[in-house]
């Protein structure tokens, strides 16, 4: 469908609800096509191709709001989710919070985000697969002791969004990204005593850039295996920690947890409540860039036809700003920051765009030096996270850090400590901040951390 | 056979005629088998936050995925348009994994009666009107906040759905299924000061909203909830590393789920990368351990007639007094292993293709007391509650979260500790279960699995459990003696 068609299709359905007694109303109406190919040993393991698309619709009867979402665009079905859409607002509570954004803050951003890349789609079926075949094969032929493999795979989207509200705003946009990715396992000993590894690596990106160097990826999915082979668990320690980008990430992941408007107006953070306050070292500043050309946590509008911008959240250890929606915005008398996002059931929750940490003056290499004892952490798993309390103990696997250099794999451990003392403990900031996904951060050196082991 | 047989027939005009046309499209270029998932799925979500009804959203999603196989290979594509042209052109998609000459699909397709109907709902959640839901999200809220003054904040959710499905293959198989789900969770927040803690509870099922009395009322899973928020406020630190762990009946189930579930998934063990790859005859556990993976319990939210390949479901014994026993197959997997299906093929939706999965995975009943498991520990951790768990599957190293926990001090269970991680080996952690309790809990029906970006209702159990040894993920020394 044209980006026009999508933008009729919203306003129709805002118009539809107007008409069947809605004071206001939004829609976002989507549709995307995917494509995957899986390989495992060289073989074609699936291939996977779809088309979909699916509308959103939020009304508001004065200050009561329901929401509906339909993959079924035929007219009459449309026709009865708007009148049951209406029906159900009559049921929820008056929320003097419930609305669409100021008309004042409305806006799209005009410059070129860069979402879109139309190389993506040019790339043929045949090629996909082959960019697939070589990283798997370029992790396989790294090392004799990678002889299995979990897969490699190609994944591309393209997908368009227009949003529309009573207030007159209506926009679209489109977006594009593509993926390679390759899990080699490897494995030591035979029979009784085996030992298998897995791990796994990728290149992502908005165009056909992102597919160029397979061998690049199987080859660092090799080497992140292969330095995992042979872990043993270690003694119960407390010692410096550093986390790479990847696992870093996982702890940005938690800050944007924290600095939610929902999280914040439901007392439900550690962070509630310290605006203005030092959170964390001075070393530390986090922003949530909305216009960064080609991010993955860009749009041109969010999913409330708000304009994004950058919002600093950390500024040097001070917290600055939560991240809000109108509605978490309005239960905090503060301002929207753009930062509305839509799935597709339910209204728009609170999302990060590019959100990460300011990357500092140390290699990844000067950090590890810096370090006489302690682990390196690689993977992280579980759920142990406490954005109420802070509390943080996470499964880990990584390596054990003798004199500023990797000693040994390790795994079988946890990490504990809480959220507000390893934002005040970041000894380090690395130089390395690249962005994978919305949320990204350079490495980190984070010191009163516990480690269980024996 | 049931009234929901003709629901895509009466809907969307579908005929046996056109499901034919269908398969031979997908098997146009050759290809061992075809199959057609219909799916059509409404949901109703109600949130009550601050005591306010705040949203209240309905949804529809309908479609059909079409698979090819051949060989190892799988060819997928699905519509979100059940117009014949629209699916006939996803078939024809699919079909691009084989090459070869097209194979004629069974003429005469062939509806299966059921064999079973471990749901059977009159009055499906989701056909009732929003009053009797309101009604429940409305009672749990007011029975967490009295629940103590310190509760202060209280967020109910409800969500229920209906999902229609008719799944044809090209063996001449068709069968419906009508799979209702619904559930009620609470979360609270309790407050002390600057102590700030949470808790959550719930429960639901295939099941109708009279589900929803006694020890499964709102009020029930609220006051649950509630007090699991209070008892944190007196958390201490919880204990960092080796120790013994009694882990309570029901929801501490998930054990299971992640230690050896996962690991027991055929697709894994097909290919060699799971840690129990070609373990099956060989010991994974102690003698008093026996784990099943049933989907056949009536009413459970992991229970289903037939998988998403329209397989009945079955109980299967994954470990029997201690030895492996099988995997969990889906058609692909168990083809290709040349053994037989267990109706554990499963999907998030139409839009993704089934492969083995989950449904309620638990451990049987033994001989011990559960009062004598905790008296038979001098210090440890009793764990009761937890929020979710992750395994590596190849390394088989596991975790899962215990958001309720206590100390074992000489055989009694003292203070409660912070939430923390644990962490072990699934191939070997139920070789040191050194006590099973004779007080076999399942879950109580909120249980959701993710895998390879697919998530799927599930359900876990156990009874009282000991493990000799697992690894405590807290800051606290776990004696009198420290470490550095």
């Amino acid at each position: 469908m044209p980006q026009e068609q999508l933008e009729q299709i919203a306003q129709d359905l805002v118009k539809r609800a107007m008409a069947a007694g809605a004071t206001a109303a939004d829609a976002t109406v989507r549709e995307g096509e995917e494509f995957s190919a899986a390989i495992r040993l060289g073989k074609i393991e699936s291939l996977k191709e779809a088309e979909s698309k699916v509308l959103g619709l939020r009304v508001f009867l004065g200050t009561r709001s329901a929401s509906s979402y339909s993959s079924d665009f035929s007219p009459g079905s449309i026709e009865r989710l708007v009148e049951r859409t209406i029906e159900m607002a009559r049921v929820t509570s008056e929320d003097p919070a419930n609305g669409l954004p100021e008309a004042s803050e409305l806006g799209r951003y005009e410059g070129d985000l860069q979402l879109y890349s139309p190389d993506l789609g040019a790339i043929s079926t045949e090629e996909r697969i082959s960019v697939a075949r070589r990283a798997e094969q370029a992790a396989l032929e790294s090392d004799s002791r990678i002889m299995n493999s979990e897969g490699s795979g190609v994944e591309t989207g393209v997908g368009s969004k227009a949003y529309a509200n009573s207030l007159g705003f209506v926009a679209s946009y489109r977006s594009s990204a593509g993926s390679v990715s390759v899990v080699p396992v490897a494995q030591v000993g035979r029979n009784g005593g085996a030992s298998m590894q897995r791990d796994f690596w990728y290149a992502v990106g908005r165009g056909a850039a992102a597919l160029s160097d397979p061998e690049g990826v199987g080859r660092e999915a090799a080497a992140r295996v292969l330095r995992r082979l042979g872990a043993r668990k270690i003694s119960t320690c407390r010692v410096p920690v550093i986390f790479d980008q990847e696992t870093a990430r996982s702890l940005v992941g938690h800050i944007f947890e924290a600095v939610r408007g929902d999280a914040i107006y439901r007392n439900a953070s550690f962070l509630a409540g310290k605006l203005g306050e030092r959170i964390a070292g001075e070393n530390i500043t986090v922003l949530d860039d909305g216009l960064r050309p080609g991010g993955f946590g860009s749009r041109p509008f969010d999913d409330e036809g708000v304009a994004p911008r950058i919002t600093p959240v950390i500024e040097r250890g001070v917290l600055k700003s939560y991240l809000l929606n109108t509605y978490t915005a309005r239960k905090l008398n503060l301002r929207t920051t753009g930062n509305a996002s839509r799935g597709v059931a339910g209204p728009p929750g609170v999302g990060p765009k590019n959100f990460y940490v300011q990357p500092g003056a140390q290699s990844p290499a000067d950090i590890l030096k810096s370090v006489k004892n302690g682990f390196y952490v690689v993977e992280l798993i579980g759920m142990g996270v406490n954005v109420v309390t802070g509390d943080y103990s996470r499964g880990a696997a990584g390596m054990w850090i003798e004199n500023g250099e990797l000693a040994y794999p390790v795994e079988e451990v946890t990490i504990a400590g809480s959220l507000q003392e390893m934002l005040n403990h970041v000894a380090m900031v690395g130089a390395d901040l690249e962005f994978r996904s919305a949320l990204a951060s350079p490495t980190l050196l984070v010191e009163g951390l516990t480690v269980a082991g024996t | 056979m049931s009234q929901n047989d003709r629901f895509f027939f009466e809907r969307y005009g579908l005929d046996a005629a056109a499901l034919e046309r269908y398969l031979a499209a997908a098997l146009s270029e050759g290809g061992d088998y075809a199959d057609l998932y219909f799916e059509h799925t409404t949901t109703t979500s109600i949130l009550v936050d601050e005591s306010l009804v705040k949203t209240a959203t309905e949804g529809i999603s309908v479609g059909c995925g079409i698979r090819v196989v051949a060989g190892e290979q799988t060819g997928y594509a699905y519509s979100d348009d059940l117009a014949p042209q629209r699916v006939l052109k996803a078939a024809k998609i699919a079909a691009r994994i084989a090459s070869g000459p097209a194979q004629v699909s069974t003429v005469g397709l062939s509806a299966l009666e059921s064999q079973h109907d471990f749901y059977p709902v009159v009055h499906a959640p989701t056909d009732e009107g929003l009053e009797p839901k309101l009604d429940l999200v409305r009672r749990a809220d007011a029975a967490a906040r009295v629940y103590d003054s310190r509760i202060g904040q209280v967020r109910v959710s409800y969500a229920d759905q209906i999902r229609h499905v008719l799944i044809a293959g090209s063996d001449g198989r068709m069968v419906t299924d009508f799979q209702p789900l619904v559930r009620l969770n609470v979360f609270t927040l309790a407050q002390d000061g600057s102590n700030r803690q949470s808790g959550s509870s719930g429960g639901g099922g295939r099941v109708p909203l009279e589900f929803f009395t006694g020890d499964r009322s709102p009020e029930w899973f609220a006051k649950e909830a509630a007090r699991q928020a209070i008892v944190q406020l007196s958390a201490q630190e919880a204990p960092a590393g080796e120790m013994e762990v009694v882990l309570g009946p029901g929801w501490p189930g998930i054990l299971l789920h992640e230690a050896v579930g996962h690991g027991l998934e055929a697709d894994f063990n097909r290919k060699g990368i799971s840690a129990f790859s070609g373990r099956i005859g060989q010991r994974v556990a102690s003698d008093i351990c026996t784990v099943v993976d049933d989907g056949t319990i009536p009413d459970r939210r992991g229970s289903l007639n037939v998988d998403d390949e329209g397989v009945p479901t079955h109980q299967n014994v994954l470990i029997e007094n201690g030895i492996l026993k099988g995997y969990l197959q889906d058609k692909l997997s168990a083809g290709l292993m040349q053994t037989s299906v267990t109706g554990n093929g499963r999907r998030e939706s139409y839009e993704h293709i089934p492969m083995p999965r989950m449904t309620n995975t638990y451990m049987l009943a033994g001989n011990d007391d559960p009062g004598d498991i905790i008296r038979s520990v001098k210090h440890g951790l009793y764990a009761v509650y937890f929020g979710g768990g992750q395994v590596d599957i190849t390394s088989g190293k596991f975790v899962f979260s215990a958001s309720e926990a206590y100390l074992i001090e000489d055989g009694k269970v003292t203070a409660p500790v912070k939430g923390a991680t644990l962490i072990g080996d699934g191939p070997s952690v139920l070789t040191r279960v050194t006590a099973v309790g004779n007080d076999l809990k399942l879950d109580t029906g909120i249980g959701t699995c993710g895998k390879e970006g697919q998530s799927v209702p599930v359900g876990v159990g156990i009874p009282t459990l000991k493990v000799d040894r697992l690894t405590v993920g807290g800051t606290a020394p776990k004696s009198a003696t420290s470490f550095v």
